[in-house]
C-alpha cells in the first residue's frame, strides 16, 4: 500500500523536476509561467499523497489552501508580466519602464 | 474480497495518474513551441489530478478526508483549465509565434493579435 503511494510520489517528483527544467530554460515568459503552474498543481498532489503516507490527516488542509493560492498566484503573475503593474488596468503598459 | 478489489482499483488509479504526470512533464520539456507545451501540460495536468485524487479517495472510504479531497478536485478542475486558457490568450495577444510546418511558412494569420472571442 505505502509502496504504491511512494511510487506515485516519486513519479510526481520526477514531473516537478522536468517542469523546473522547463521553467529555468523556457525561451518566453509564458513557458516559465506554464512550468510554474504545473509545479504548483503537482505540489498539491504531493501534499495529498504525503497526507496518506504519514497518516497526519490535518495536512490535507495545506493541499486545499495551496490549490487556491496557486491559481491566484498564476493569474497575478500573468497580469504582472503582461501589464507591468498589478494595481492599474494597464493603460500605460509598455510606457512604464521603472517604478 | 471487496476490500481487495477497492485496493487494487486504487493502486491502478494512482499509478496511472503518476504515469500521466510524467508523460505531461516529458511533453512540457520536449515539445518544440509554446502552444504544444501548453497542450501537454494543460491536458495531462487535469487527468493526472483526477486519477490521483480518485485513487486516494478510494483509500479512505467515506470520511471528512474524502470530502476535502473532493473539494481539492473541484477546485483543480475549475482553476487548471482557466489558467491554461488565460495563458493561451495572453500568449496570442502578445503575438507569441507558433512554430509552423515547413510548407506553411507563408500562411498569414487572419486574426493576429485579435482573439476571435472576447471571453
Amino acid at each position: 500500500m505505502t509502496l504504491v503511494l511512494v511510487l506515485t510520489t516519486m513519479a510526481i517528483f520526477a514531473t516537478m523536476a522536468l517542469a523546473l527544467v522547463r521553467a529555468l530554460r523556457g525561451p518566453t515568459i509564458y513557458d516559465r509561467i506554464v512550468a510554474v503552474n504545473v509545479f504548483g498543481t503537482k505540489t498539491v498532489l504531493v501534499v495529498a499523497l504525503i497526507t496518506y503516507i504519514t497518516g497526519h490527516h490535518d495536512l490535507i488542509d495545506v493541499a486545499l489552501v495551496y490549490a487556491l493560492i496557486n491559481f491566484i498566484a498564476i493569474v497575478a503573475v500573468l497580469k504582472l508580466a503582461k501589464m507591468r503593474d498589478l494595481a492599474g488596468a494597464g493603460a500605460g503598459a509598455g510606457d512604464i519602464t521603472d517604478g | 474480497m471487496g476490500e481487495t478489489v477497492i485496493n487494487v482499483l486504487s493502486w491502478i488509479l494512482l499509478l496511472t495518474g503518476g504515469a500521466f504526470g510524467v508523460i505531461g512533464g516529458i511533453g512540457l520539456l520536449r515539445f518544440p513551441d509554446f502552444y504544444t507545451r501548453l497542450h501537454a501540460a494543460g491536458v495531462t495536468e487535469t487527468l493526472c489530478a483526477i486519477l490521483i485524487v480518485l485513487g486516494l479517495m478510494l483509500q479512505s472510504g467515506f470520511s471528512l478526508l474524502t470530502i476535502k479531497l473532493l473539494l481539492i478536485l473541484v477546485f483543480l478542475l475549475f482553476t487548471a483549465p482557466t489558467a491554461t486558457h488565460a495563458l493561451a490568450r495572453a500568449a496570442v495577444v502578445d503575438e507569441v509565434e507558433p512554430q509552423l510546418a515547413e510548407g506553411n511558412e507563408d500562411v498569414t494569420h487572419p486574426s493576429r493579435g485579435e482573439p476571435s472571442s472576447n471571453t
